[in-house]
């Protein structure tokens, strides 16, 4: 484990307010699913699961395919697609674009692809104003943080917190009341929308047959970024591709339902293209950007391949006890908890955290809840078995696989096993089980430390099983 | 070039070349409940008032002409080019704004009005959804601008749900560069899960159905 890894997991468990802000707000959405999932609500619920594993699995597949329909759809309707392979890319698409058409400021609705790539910051490098406008991540933009959740950003602050901020920041009264604060934050916003020059979203679906780009939200940001500024760009990892728009049929029963309880988001927006001939309003040009960003050498890896299925519902997270307990910003990247704790490695090498597929009980409720199924925790285990045979090919697990010889050897051979019982238990007192803690010898070994800071050998019993059964 | 790039790296990993085909996707599900007219109308306005959105039932376009009117009491309003709202008469009510079709001008109308009214292209009985596409008679921005949205619809406009959308409308792409659902209100609950109605987007809605 990480130093940072550890100190931040420590820290959240020691902060008894944020274990229950997490705590009531992960319950909270727990609830509001598990209605909105019951066979009274939606019958047809595990039928859409399969047929969403289903859509997605086959997209994935042929994913070449599907990426250049979608792109030969979006040209058709006066749109481009950029395809881009990391972050610079997108970064310089933007900027090169801005200053093409002397834009300064942009509103951007929220994105977990953006956060990926750190957007806002490499914009704002180069003197742009770029505005998150969710109500979530623009206090977090404020605060200088990064999501604490896929749906829910701003779980950890309370509404003093944004109070505080406000004040701060936008040189406000301190109001603790969200219906108050919120009314400020749309103040602001509103004027940013309608002087922003480009709209920047992500995408929920891109829809092959369509060349639509497919946004939910509830806030209705999303549909000013799209509608007020000139020029619309949305971006999106390549995963994000569906074949028809008939399928939204199916995934958009699934997405609401999993991530807040919803049997639709307040708005659903399917865009495709600048605006028409007779049209009204709504931009004067549209992009997509198709981000690769690591997704590929992911595909490349058949077994754990399905972790593209994902549609960012967040449910895992909510589901997850150990999300639960060490919170969102314990995870070394911007996808959090289970999920986070797949994909993390994979789009950015196993070495960035070792210990993140270590992170989980295996309790399996993360694929229970899944909308399209992908099976985490296999997931999980074919990348520890990933961490270990790389330890095994640098050496670093030498001790580790010296120990494991040893207590085969041990356990291979009954003679020595007894004695080694015996010796341990004639070193063991009876007592309350913490014993080996005392020890300072061992307590100043990190790794033994590290063990011990959690666990204990029990006492030791008057008689071993061995013993009573020779005497039954 | 990226996109070769990309798509090379792809079709390596899956083991594909370029222009090959696909296997068969898996069938298209979509199940239409039947569900006779009286019984959708009455599923759409409840699933609305669940959201906190208001609604009312108008025999004649006169009544929902009245409704709107009362809700309008003064208050400034923009109207979409939506024949429906002409023939109901709901342009001539005072105060109301129709017939924009240069951007700018309903631009500045709709971040001034109070509120903003149009038809809806279908209704969704049962998550009480308004379906709204863009075109010369519905702009985007009189159901967002504006702080109230008064939505007239036709009983014959209101759909049993999603799958009979995209069963009448396949290919909604093809009519139109924007097709929005709205379900309720605009909210949050960014701030400690506390829900609050109208953020960004109007935080009072009104859905009359006529007929």
């Amino acid at each position: 484990m990480s130093v940072a890894f550890d100190e931040k997991v420590h820290s959240t468990l020691a902060d008894a307010n944020l274990q229950l802000a997490i705590y009531r707000a992960t319950g909270r959405l727990i609830d509001h699913r598990k209605q909105a999932v019951a066979a009274t609500a939606l019958p047809d619920y595990q039928e859409l699961r399969t047929q969403a594993n289903a859509i997605k699995r086959h997209t994935i597949e042929h994913l070449d395919h599907y990426l250049e329909q979608f792109e030969g759809n979006v040209t058709a309707h006066g749109g481009k697609v950029i395809w881009c392979q990391d972050a610079t890319e997108v970064a310089d698409f933007v900027l090169g674009l801005a200053k093409a058409r002397g834009a300064q400021l942009i509103v951007k609705s929220k994105s977990m692809t953006t956060e990926e790539i750190d957007l806002n910051e490499r914009l704002e490098h180069h003197k742009l104003e770029s505005v998150e406008t969710d109500l979530g991540e623009y206090i977090l933009q404020l605060a200088h943080q990064r999501p604490y959740h896929i749906v829910a950003p701003a779980l950890h602050l309370t509404r003093y917190d944004v109070g505080d901020l406000f004040a701060r920041t936008l040189g406000v009264a301190n109001e603790t009341v969200p219906e108050k604060q919120t009314l400020i934050a749309r103040a602001v916003l509103r004027q940013k929308f309608l002087a922003a020059d480009i709209g920047i979203t992500g995408a929920n679906f891109l829809v092959a047959d369509s060349g639509a780009v497919t946004i939910v939200e509830n806030e209705g940001n999303a549909r000013l970024t799209t509608s007020a500024p000139k020029i619309h760009i949305a971006v999106a990892g390549i995963e994000k591709v569906i074949p028809r728009a008939q399928d939204l049929a199916v995934f958009l029963k699934l997405l609401g339902r999993s991530a807040t309880g919803q049997a639709l988001t307040v708005y659903t927006s399917f865009l495709s293209g600048p605006r028409r001939a007779g049209e009204i309003d709504g931009p004067e040009e549209f992009y997509v950007v198709l981000l690769d960003n690591g997704r590929t050498r992911l595909l490349a890896d058949r077994g754990k391949r399905e972790s593209l299925y994902c549609i960012r519902c967040g449910a895992c997270l909510n589901h997850c006890p150990v999300y639960r307990k060490i919170g969102g910003h314990s995870f070394p990247w911007v996808y959090s908890g289970p999920i986070g704790a797949i994909i993390t490695p994979q789009f950015l090498g196993i070495q960035r955290e070792p210990s993140l597929p270590f992170a989980s009980s295996l309790c399996g409720a993360c694929a229970e809840v899944c909308p399209v199924k992908i099976d985490i925790p296999k997931v999980l285990l074919d990348l520890r078995a990933e961490v270990k045979q790389a330890e095994q090919r640098s050496g670093t697990n030498r001790l580790e696989r010296l120990a494991f010889k040893l207590w085969a050897w041990v356990m291979c051979h009954p003679r020595i096993y007894e004695m080694a019982a015996m010796a341990a238990a004639g070193v063991a007192p009876a007592g309350d089980g913490k014993w080996l803690r005392r020890a300072p010898a061992l307590m100043n070994l990190p790794p033994v430390r590290a063990w011990l800071s959690q666990r204990d050998l029990p006492p030791a019993p008057a008689k071993s099983f061995r013993d009573l059964w020779r005497k039954r | 070039m990226s996109r070769e790039a990309i798509l090379n790296q792809v079709r390596t990993a899956l083991g594909r070349s370029a222009g090959e085909g696909i296997a068969e996707p898996p069938a298209v599900r979509l199940r239409v409940a039947d569900v006779d007219s009286e019984t959708r109308t009455a599923s759409m306005l409840r699933a609305v008032e669940a959201l906190a959105g208001k609604t009312a039932r108008a025999a004649t376009c006169e009544d929902a002409r009245a409704y709107v009117a009362a809700v309008l009491d003064g208050k400034t309003a923009v109207a979409s080019n939506a024949p429906f709202l002409r023939e109901c008469g709901i342009v001539d009510l005072a105060g109301v704004q129709p017939g924009f079709t240069d951007a700018a001008a309903l631009r500045a109308q709709c971040a001034t009005a109070q509120v903003g009214i149009t038809s809806a292209d279908y209704a969704l009985a049962d998550t009480g959804t308004l379906v709204m596409l863009a075109s010369p008679a519905e702009a985007r921005l009189i159901s967002l601008l504006p702080p109230v949205h008064i939505a007239v619809v036709g009983k014959d406009r209101v759909l049993s749900g999603l799958d009979e959308l995209f069963t009448i409308l396949p290919l909604p792409a093809e009519q139109t560069s924007s097709m929005v659902l709205i379900t309720g209100p605009s909210r949050t609950a960014d701030i400690e899960q506390i829900l609050v109605r109208g953020v960004h987007g109007p935080g009072e809605i009104h859905v009359v159905v006529v007929g």
